[in-house]
């Protein structure tokens, strides 16, 4: 009914003391500025852990040589071998793909231009197994492979860092290693996975670089893709059988290998990013709660100060519920304004972290409703014991107040 | 029932007390601030209600103003069972049946003339139109059409009180209530106020003048005496003023 003649009453208390207001005001706008930026950088690096998670892909596993130690000393140097690679593919029933792979820095000549990058060895169906998709040309097939031929497919960014593009790469040669490789194909952009960006990777077959580059049929890792609806955790039992009888490793022995869940490590990092973000989110809370207080503290200062207009009010006609009203409003007023000031300057500090710092950082819109909602609240509830000592007050004692 | 019946009888009485005290426990002791007290006023009578400090004037004041409640008695407001009333049935009286006036004006301080008599309106949940004609015509009855726009402290005592009679007279009370109104004003200002009191009497209005100047008491024409909680004399010197 008369919510706008409130309104209009806690507008004109705030700004006959605004200094006062701004300071009260403060503590929300630190509180809820700290919320929206903590809740922000935890986003972001939850968004940006989903983004590996996606570029990964969820259901590969990769199975690589592990070390054994004896004594601090590392001993038979464990091999995985095409071989086991053809063994996997033949015998799981679990697996869609198996991916032999090796990899190694080398120097990349390109006319004039030298490059330092990672040479994949591995076989054509690398592609569909790590979610590949061809931008120009053809990816390297099967004939190529068993013909050990001299091609190679670039990534994304590879074009531009020799300063050409990926149409007119097509066809040119490029110098491994001294050895002249025929561009057949660019991948199109992946986007960094956190370990390493695979658009400045390049592809030749895996028998070309047994043959040219390592004289022999020993892989570094095997990537397989777990077939749908199969439990990752079959499928590693199905691996490690496998492996282990290729390998002769007697029962009670350690495994010469290691199979490693990508997946599970990004949920741990998932799950610490979360964590964290609860923590931060649980400290601004805090600030937010100390703010609060300060805003209970000023409304009941305002209370007493305002003791003979209350009294003035009721002797006028107003109701208990009147004068709670007014000073509800008034506190929820103070802290909404605090809110939208935290808001700025939250969502500002969240930019700039994003645009200096580098990290990645999203502020929602459940985060931006939360910290309106939870200053409002925090009004609501601050507010409510002055509001209703207000209330409370006796009209006559407060007439007399001076 | 009887009483109620009573009431009735009486059309024209504004307000009844029957027997009405109110007490206040001070530690053990109960301390009779009225007792006792049966009265009946009736519509547009000129009331001066007199006392020393400490004789329960300004209870009495408060009783009728329905800030306070009698703990004793039944006090009916225009046939309304104030003594029974809830606390937002008393701010409803106060709203529609008060016009209080008090000595120190009490004005609002951060608004205009015209915001303050518009106060009483803003509670009785009047849009703003019509609030600002009726606060204006007010302001206009006192003789402040001109000074509207101004805040009290750039106004006189004297238009500061004609403010807030404006501000008792807005709502259109069955009483006006005037509590020591000359108190803080100098005689010749005191004087203009007592004057409009009359002419408003003369419109119409019942007011009650709580004082203990007697001057200002002669202008009414009826003197209620109040000493130790209890009246001792209720005249009416002549016939009316």
């Amino acid at each position: 009914m008369l919510l706008t003649e409130t309104l209009w009453i806690a507008l004109q208390s705030i700004s006959s003391n605004l200094f006062r207001a701004a300071l009260t005001m403060l503590g929300i706008v630190i509180g809820v500025a700290a919320v929206i930026t903590m809740v922000a950088l935890g986003t972001g690096a939850q968004q940006a852990i989903d983004q590996q998670m996606e570029a990964l892909g969820g259901d590969i596993l990769s199975i690589g040589r592990s070390n054994r130690f004896r004594h601090g000393v590392a001993r038979d140097q464990a091999s995985l071998t095409t071989d086991d690679a053809a063994a996997l593919a033949r015998e799981s029933r679990h697996l869609d793909g198996v991916v032999p792979e090796i990899n190694s820095r080398f120097q990349v000549k390109y006319g004039n231009r030298n490059l330092s990058v990672s040479v994949l060895g591995t076989t054509p169906n690398y592609v569909d197994v790590h979610g590949f998709t061809i931008e120009a040309g053809r990816m390297f097939n099967l004939a190529d492979d068993a013909s050990r031929r001299r091609v190679v497919v670039v990534g994304n960014e590879i074009p531009g860092m020799l300063d050409t593009d990926a149409a007119s790469i097509i066809g040119r040669t490029l110098q491994i290693r001294a050895i002249s490789f025929e561009v057949i194909g660019v991948m199109e952009a992946k986007g960094s996975s956190g370990w390493r960006n695979p658009d400045d990777d390049v592809w030749i077959p895996l028998r070309t670089a047994q043959f040219r580059v390592t004289g022999n049929d020993l892989v570094e890792s095997i990537s397989v893709k777990v077939r749908e609806g199969i439990a990752i955790e079959t499928a590693m039992v199905d691996i490690e059988r496998i492996l282990r009888r290729e390998h002769g490793i007697l029962p009670g022995k350690d495994n010469d290998f290691s199979i490693f869940n990508r997946k599970q490590f990004l949920d741990s990092r998932q799950e610490a990013a979360e964590v964290f973000t609860y923590l931060l989110a649980g400290i601004a809370g805090v600030s937010l709660l100390v703010g609060g207080i300060g805003i209970m503290n000023i409304m009941l200062v305002t209370v007493t100060e305002r003791t003979r207009e209350i009294g003035i009010r009721k002797a006028l006609g107003a109701t208990k519920g009147n004068i709670l009203l007014q000073f509800l409003v008034e506190s929820m007023v103070l802290c909404l304004i605090g809110g939208g000031l935290g808001l700025a300057l939250g969502a500002g500090a969240a930019y700039f972290a994003a645009e200096f710092a580098g990290w990645q950082t999203v502020v929602t819109k459940a985060s931006v409703i939360t910290a309106f909602a939870f200053s409002a609240g925090i009004g609501l509830f601050f507010g409510i014991w002055p509001a209703r000592r207000a209330a409370n007050l006796d009209p006559i004692d407060a007439l007399r107040h001076e | 029932m009887s009483a109620v019946a009573f009431s009735n009888a009486e059309q024209d009485a504004v307000i009844r007390f029957e027997d009405i005290g109110r007490a206040y426990q001070m530690g053990v002791e109960t301390i009779h601030a009225l007792q006792g007290l049966t009265l009946t006023i009736t519509r547009n009578e000129y009331v001066a209600i007199m006392g020393a400090s400490g004789s329960g004037k300004s209870t009495l004041m408060n009783i009728i103003g329905c800030l306070d409640s009698p703990t004793h008695g039944q006090y009916w407001l225009n046939s309304q069972l104030v003594s029974r009333m809830n606390d937002r049935e008393l701010a409803r009286a106060r709203n529609q049946e008060i016009g209080f006036v008090f000595q120190t004006f009490n004005l609002l301080s951060r608004m205009t003339a015209l915001s303050n008599v518009e106060v009483p309106l803003i509670y009785a949940g009047l849009k703003r139109r019509e609030r600002q004609r009726r606060a204006k015509h007010a302001l206009d009855v006192v003789g402040l059409a001109d000074r509207m726009s101004h805040r009290p402290s750039e106004m006189s005592g004297g238009q500061r009180q004609r403010v807030a009679i404006a501000r008792a007279l807005v709502t259109n009370p069955s009483i006006l209530l005037a509590d020591e109104p000359t108190g803080n004003l100098d005689s010749r200002t005191g004087n203009e106020i007592m004057t409009l009191f009359d002419n408003l009497h003369d419109r119409g209005n019942t007011l009650i003048l709580v004082t203990h100047e007697q001057h200002v008491a002669e202008h009414a024409a009826r003197t209620i005496r109040l000493s130790d909680g209890k009246i001792v004399s209720d005249e009416r010197p002549g016939a009316g003023r």
